[in-house]
């Protein structure tokens, strides 16, 4: 029995992390969240060498196979860095998603996202929310209506969107659909309202009608949910990080303000807040693959509790700054922001508690 | 990562299951931890049983009394399971098993060993804690229970406080000043008190929870062998940090947590006293959720933890939040009970006029109950100083003028 990382998980965050620290310093990632789009080709495709876009992809498909804790691994560094990266969409939920898809398609698609070259937005939002007219009706091959916060649409190539318990794989460039890039308060990724007016469905995942595109399109949500737990993770450790060196730095009243038990105080909650939850995700990742039964009820908890830990963190952090901590030139609030919306994307915890415990049976479903 | 029962961890479930089923009618019943009920035979046998089985003390050398197995994470957990689905008494535990065996482990002589540790596992021998003092609380090292050195004993001088246990304990692992020239840190020794020893009186604690669990006792003029002292003379610091290492992982054990919370997920479905089941009110089901998250993160921390200690891992801060985490949780699981009953969760007659079932005593009981936990073994304050300091790096606490504890060095 052994609960932790193996020594392949702790040399990919290493080598993840030693990139990212090199690579996308801050500055670096406010240049990129500057762009329309918050997206850079070259930086996702450096990040594509190091095999981050295709953990999930099947290593038929030119990917690396693994398991989704290594993919929360990657998610987590990533959220460290607050990367402006379409790694959730691209690299986790769609070739989840594509579980369902005929071999003709995962080999025309998988390889591509593995090397790169295709990032896809996943629109899903339309299966477990409703916001205000939203929603996506097909007639015939053609979709009609509107799906809301596609995840990773600045980055975006191609489109998974939830159409009913169908999964339909829209070309950015098709003809009648208009891609809207909703700004937010989280600049390093962008998400998008989808409109479609008569727009042709480049292919059904799986085929029209596919048996097994519901339980995709559940996993997928799963997947996508462990992944922002795990960015949410990456953000709230690297907050207190930033906290606790402040900390030590800063001085008021002729000492460190990290000498003060209000302030040490203040650091030790978020690291007993941050730590169990840490052993929660982990064991959330590896229950994905390995324990069926009980991944749904664990992506639920993960996802609800890391965001709860992480609104905790991304505060007191910001509190520990003082003033500072508040302007716009601290690179604190890059992951302030990007907490906050993380909490709310794929569901907000009160709504995955309540899905929770639909799960056990205590709520109506 | 590996979680899996292979066909050694299914067998050896399978063997515990037959056990627990031939044998479950000589289990005694009700909790015997902490401090564990003494001079009862049937309690007695069935720790022996336990420990030939190497279902308690599994871990510990075979020349200690113990079973000898190497640890595996994975065998505890099926006994964790096991013995709880099937309602049977896992035997004694508390101070001597968890928190002094141990300590003894890793500072005691091998003599000490020999003699102390096989009794003690087989309940033989019960253990109280001698630890905090009147003016010794959170400042811990400020002990002032002095022990002199008279031939070949020492003589014993002085009061303790909040001793769990102490009336009906045999032996008490006490922390001593034996060194008073020294440095405060460093004139304290570790020292094992007969409670048969002439001089020494008990008396019991009433807390707000209506019970004694906890004593004073004090020493006047108690005699003690010289060699009761444990890891040296003035090295009583170092022991007792090990110790309370161990208490702070035993007072906020996951498998507790786990217990709370079904019997919690129980209540909330079954009691209807208020007009409804509670579980059915939106805002309760989201509080039960809240800390169901909570329970299992430290269910998983818990393996975490322990997967450190089998590869040789310094867990780092992770190491240092479970005692702050654990009694905390606790403490919430018990709101959430009280809140739920309406004004039937604050009756506090078990079985008696309104509350027949007698739901709401237990209950309200834990809420005071771990609440003392929180500021036992360490308050919760101290436990963040702790976590702070040697977790995160951050300076000390400027020392006071003179030989001062910094508080993070307290309990």
């Amino acid at each position: 029995m052994d609960f932790g990382l193996s020594e392949e998980q702790q040399l990919l965050e290493a080598s993840l992390r030693r990139f990212l620290d090199a690579e996308l310093p801050p500055p670096r990632v406010r240049e990129v969240m500057a762009g329309e789009r918050a997206h850079d080709a070259t930086l996702w495709g450096e990040l594509a060498r190091l095999g981050v876009a295709g953990l999930l992809v099947p290593e038929e498909h030119g990917g690396s196979g693994l398991s989704l804790l290594d993919a929360a691994i990657a998610a987590e560094s990533l959220g460290r860095a607050a990367a402006p990266v379409p790694f959730l969409g691209t690299a986790v939920m769609a070739p989840v998603a594509l579980a369902a898809a005929t071999p003709a398609q995962r080999a025309e698609w998988l390889p591509r996202i593995a090397d790169g070259r295709l990032c896809v937005g996943v629109a899903l939002c339309e299966s477990f929310a409703r916001y205000a007219d939203a929603g996506v009706r097909r007639e015939g091959d053609r979709l009609h209506g509107r799906a809301m916060f596609a995840v990773d649409a600045g980055a975006a190539d191609a489109f998974l969107v939830a159409v009913g318990d169908e999964l339909a794989w829209v070309e950015r460039s098709a003809a009648g659909l208009e891609v809207g890039l909703l700004r937010g308060v989280d600049e390093t990724r962008r998400s998008g309202e989808l409109r479609f007016d008569a727009t042709p469905v480049a292919a059904w995942v799986g085929g029209r009608g596919a048996a097994d595109a519901a339980a995709s399109l559940e996993r997928a949500l799963a997947a996508g949910r462990v992944a922002l737990a795990a960015d949410l993770l990456g953000a709230a450790g690297r907050c207190l990080e930033r906290a606790v060196a402040w900390s030590l730095v800063r001085e008021q009243f002729g000492r460190p303000i990290g000498s003060f038990q209000a302030v040490k105080h203040l650091c030790a909650e978020m690291a007993a807040e941050i730590e169990p939850a840490r052993s929660l995700l982990w064991y959330a990742a590896h229950a994905f693959d390995a324990a069926p039964a009980e991944a749904p009820l664990l992506a639920l908890h993960a996802k609800a509790h890391l965001a709860e830990v992480g609104s905790f963190v991304a505060r007191t952090a910001t509190e520990v700054h003082g003033g500072i901590g508040f302007t716009a030139e601290c690179d604190l609030q890059l992951w302030f922001k990007r907490v906050g919306a993380s909490r709310a994307m794929l569901g907000s915890p009160d709504a995955l508690r309540e899905n929770a415990a639909a799960l056990h049976g205590w709520a109506p479903v | 990562m590996d979680l899996a029962f292979g066909p050694r961890h299914q067998a050896f479930r399978d063997e515990v299951r037959r056990f627990l089923e031939e044998h479950r009618a000589q289990a005694p019943r009700g909790a015997l931890a902490p401090g564990g009920r003494t001079g009862d035979e049937q309690v007695l046998r069935w720790q022996r049983l336990l420990v030939e089985r190497g279902y308690a003390a599994r871990t510990i050398p075979r020349e200690y009394g113990g079973f000898g197995a190497a640890p595996d994470p994975l065998e505890r957990i099926v006994l964790d399971e096991e013995f709880a689905r099937a309602g049977v008494s896992r035997g004694v535990g508390g101070q001597g098993p968890d928190m002094l065996v141990p300590t003894l482990l890793e500072h005691g002589s091998e003599e000490q060993r020999r003699r102390w540790i096989p009794p003690t596992l087989r309940g033989e021998i019960v253990w109280c804690q001698g630890y905090s003092e009147p003016n010794a609380g959170s400042d811990l090292a400020n002990v002032q229970t002095r022990a002199v050195l008279d031939g070949d004993e020492w003589r014993v001088e002085g009061q303790k406080i909040w001793t769990t246990g102490a009336h009906r304990a045999h032996m008490m692992f006490a922390l001593v000043r034996t060194e008073p020239e020294a440095e405060k840190h460093a004139g304290l020794s570790y020292l094992l008190v007969p409670m048969d020893a002439a001089g020494i009186e008990v008396r019991p604690l009433a807390t707000m929870t209506g019970r004694a669990e906890f004593n004073e006792v004090f020493f006047r003029d108690v005699r003690v062998p010289r060699e009761n002292v444990v890891g040296g003379r003035g090295r009583g610091w170092r022991v007792a940090n090990t110790t309370l290492g161990h208490e702070r992982n035993f007072l906020a054990s996951s498998a507790q947590l786990e217990e709370s919370l079904a019997r919690l997920v129980e209540l909330l479905q079954q009691e209807t006293a208020p007009g409804e089941r509670p579980i059915d009110r939106p805002l309760v089901r989201d509080r039960l959720l809240r800390l169901e998250a909570r329970v299992l993160a430290m269910r998983f921390h818990s393996l975490r933890l322990l997967t450190c200690r089998l590869r040789g891992e310094p867990p780092g801060v992770a190491g240092l939040v479970t005692k702050l985490a654990g009694c905390e949780l606790s403490h919430q699981m018990a709101a959430l009970a009280v809140d739920a009953l309406g004004e039937l969760g604050v009756l506090y007659e078990a079985g008696r006029r309104g509350d027949p079932r007698g739901r709401s005593a237990p209950w309200q009981f834990q809420y005071m109950f771990s609440l003392g936990l929180i500021i036992g073994g360490g308050t919760a304050q101290i436990q963040k100083n702790i976590i702070a300091e040697r977790g995160l790096g951050l300076p000390r606490e400027p020392r006071a003028v003179g030989p001062a504890a910094a508080p993070g060095e307290g309990r």
